[in-house]
């Protein structure tokens, strides 16, 4: 499970990269929200990945998951959801003022 | 536990949703709440500097929890200094804002400006790794509201950039501290201070990741060569008072170098000894002449504004970089210094350009309204910027020079004041082509109100200049005592009971 969870971090922030260094904005967009998951899987496996072991205080519990990671990863989500959100809303803004959607500034602001 | 510390948190997130809720629609009672918040948030953060100065540092447990679980702020003395800084800034900018008018030009300026000061002062008070990521958010999601305050095309443009840029800084962020968090199983910084020098060494090449990962997030607020490209754009589209207001947010970036390369990374941690300073300096000293190169190269009055503040962000680097008290002690009085010089130089720039209606520096245009003091105002804030006597400016490079001797003497001397003098010729051109040669263009630009509260405001930010020169020999025996502080956390650490008590 550990190579499952390590490439699938690995390839989500490989395509988010790539995505992000694209020259238009929605395409930039969709590399921030990958990098999100990648980031919120990375998150929840520095807790270490155990299976089927409860999260908190139980007394037939063979062992513990770490809940910490969860909290953490659980603040992530919310505040990367409401990033992306208002990045969405900015892009499109720019989109209607400029009339295009690259990422670059004007010629004649620079 | 002193209830006083949680204030500079509280007070402006109740007045950011009271003004959001109550007042949106009545921008004069907006007006009178929000700069008596931020009035309240001065006199507190005063109050505060005063006790973190003679109890030492304090621990604020939100909701009692003991730490390491719970969340905790924590006061000491630059944690005071920069809250204090941010309120007498942030009062400030928001008259001139009042008194030009700005924060009539787009909805909600005040309610995303009380957001911004509860992110600023809660990232600088905060003694929780993960914590200082939540505060990094909020001050950073009221910056995208206040910087595309006013909208238009290369406002928004930029605008998505800015965004687009931290949003990938704070994903480093989160992987910085899920490695952080996955060796050593806290994020407490003090819980971490005494857990990295027992790391196995097994897990020092993960550790060393984890740091210099969070030298990359915090170098981006920073504005630090490679990653400062964010910088220009966004300071030269925001509106002229949430640039000056923005002077504060780069030293968020140093404040956290400061604090957790001082607390939990030092340099005789095993783990990662001298790495970090060797990343920082050289970066730093690029990026002195980057700015440089950019107020010598820029043809527009926002971006030389913008630059000057990258090469004093290089200054500031260059002083931290070396992780000694005395240089600490000389990059805290330098920062003081470039916060109220660098907002002094955006709200300048924003007279010059509401008069002219244009930044651009190609062509010369008539006198501006107001000319002779305008000028003389930009006279004084280039002298601070730039480093010359008699301003702080001066005093704070020197202190810096004089923290620097040592093997990288001969680099460190010569990349400062190369690059002070690029500066200096960068704003002597640019203040001759606004205010000289305008003076042999014919014509006459239309006439501008006087605004006399914007005067007011940058002159009070020009005045606490010139103050902070004055009080400079207490001021830096303050400062050496608290660097002193940094570099030996054990009260500090104390202050967190780790083991309960």
């Amino acid at each position: 499970m550990e190579i499952l969870v390590a490439s699938a971090v690995g390839l989500m922030t490989a395509v988010g990269i790539y995505l992000i260094l694209r020259l238009r904005s929605f395409p930039v967009i969709v590399g921030l929200a990958l990098l999100s998951y990648a980031c919120n899987a990375f998150i929840f496996a520095s807790g270490r990945i155990v299976t089927g072991l409860p999260p908190i205080l139980s007394k037939t519990a063979a062992g513990y998951t770490d809940p910490l990671p969860q909290a953490l990863v659980l603040t992530a989500i919310v505040i990367s959801f409401g990033m992306t959100a208002v990045i969405v809303m900015m892009a499109l803004g720019a989109f209607l003022e400029s009339g295009d959607d690259r990422i670059d500034l004007a010629e004649d602001d620079k | 536990m002193n209830h006083w510390i949680i204030v500079p948190v509280v007070l402006p997130a109740i007045m950011g949703a009271f003004t959001l809720l109550v007042l949106r629609t009545t921008l004069d009672l907006a007006r009178v709440f929000s700069t008596a918040a931020t009035l309240a948030l001065l006199a507190v953060s005063v109050m505060l500097l005063h006790d973190a100065t003679v109890n030492g540092p304090e621990v604020y447990f939100l909701g009692d929890w003991p730490a390491p679980f719970g969340i905790v702020l924590v006061l000491d003395r630059l944690s005071a200094l920069m809250v204090a800084l941010t309120a007498f800034l942030a009062l400030a900018v928001q008259l001139y804002a009042i008194g030009t008018g700005w924060d009539r030009k787009g909805r909600h300026f005040h309610a995303l400006w009380q957001f911004q000061l509860m992110g600023v002062c809660g990232a600088f008070l905060t003694g929780d790794a993960f914590n200082l990521f939540v505060f990094f958010e909020v001050l950073l999601i009221a910056s995208y509201g206040l910087m595309i305050h006013g909208g238009g095309r290369d406002r928004l443009k930029a605008g998505v950039q800015y965004v687009a840029y931290n949003l990938l800084g704070s994903t480093l962020f989160l992987f910085a501290l899920a490695t952080i968090y996955s060796v050593t199983g806290t994020l407490n910084m003090a819980d971490l201070a005494v857990k990295l020098p027992d790391l196995p060494e097994g897990d020092f090449a993960l550790m060393r990741a984890a740091g210099v990962m969070l030298l990359m997030v915090f170098a981006i607020k920073g504005a630090l060569v490679p990653l400062h490209f964010w910088l220009p754009a966004t300071y030269a589209e925001a509106p002229g008072p949430v640039a000056a207001l923005f002077a504060v947010m780069t030293k968020v970036g140093a404040y956290a170098v400061i604090r957790c390369y001082t607390l939990f990374f030092p340099e005789d941690l095993p783990a990662t000894g001298l790495l970090f300073a060797d990343l920082l300096l050289p970066a730093a000293l690029i990026t002195l002449f980057v700015g440089a190169f950019g107020v010598m190269g820029a043809r527009n009055l926002g971006r030389v504004a913008a630059f000057a503040a990258i090469t004093s962000m290089g200054t500031l680097f260059t002083a931290v970089a070396q992780f000694t008290p005395e240089a600490t002690a000389a990059a805290l009085y330098y920062a003081v210094h470039s916060t109220l010089a660098g907002g002094a130089l955006f709200l300048i720039a924003d007279l010059v350009v509401s008069r002219r209606g244009t930044g651009s520096l190609t062509e010369a245009l008539p006198p501006l309204p107001q000319n002779g003091l305008i000028a003389s105002f930009f006279m004084a804030s280039a002298i601070a910027t730039a480093g010359m006597p008699p301003l702080s400016g001066f005093l704070g490079k020197l202190l810096i020079l004089d923290a620097t001797r040592g093997p990288d003497m001969a680099l460190v001397w010569g990349a400062i004041l190369v690059s002070s003098f690029l500066v200096i010729l960068g704003l002597s051109r640019t203040g001759s082509t606004l205010f000289w040669k305008s003076q042999a263009t014919p014509g006459d630009l239309p006439a501008h109100p006087a605004q006399p509260l914007a005067f007011v405001a940058t002159g009070g930010l020009l005045a606490a200049l010139a103050l902070w020169t004055v009080a400079a020999g207490p001021a830096t025996a303050w400062l050496e005592e608290t660097a002193l502080m940094l570099h030996t956390p054990d009260a500090y650490i104390a202050a967190n009971k780790l083991g309960g008590e």
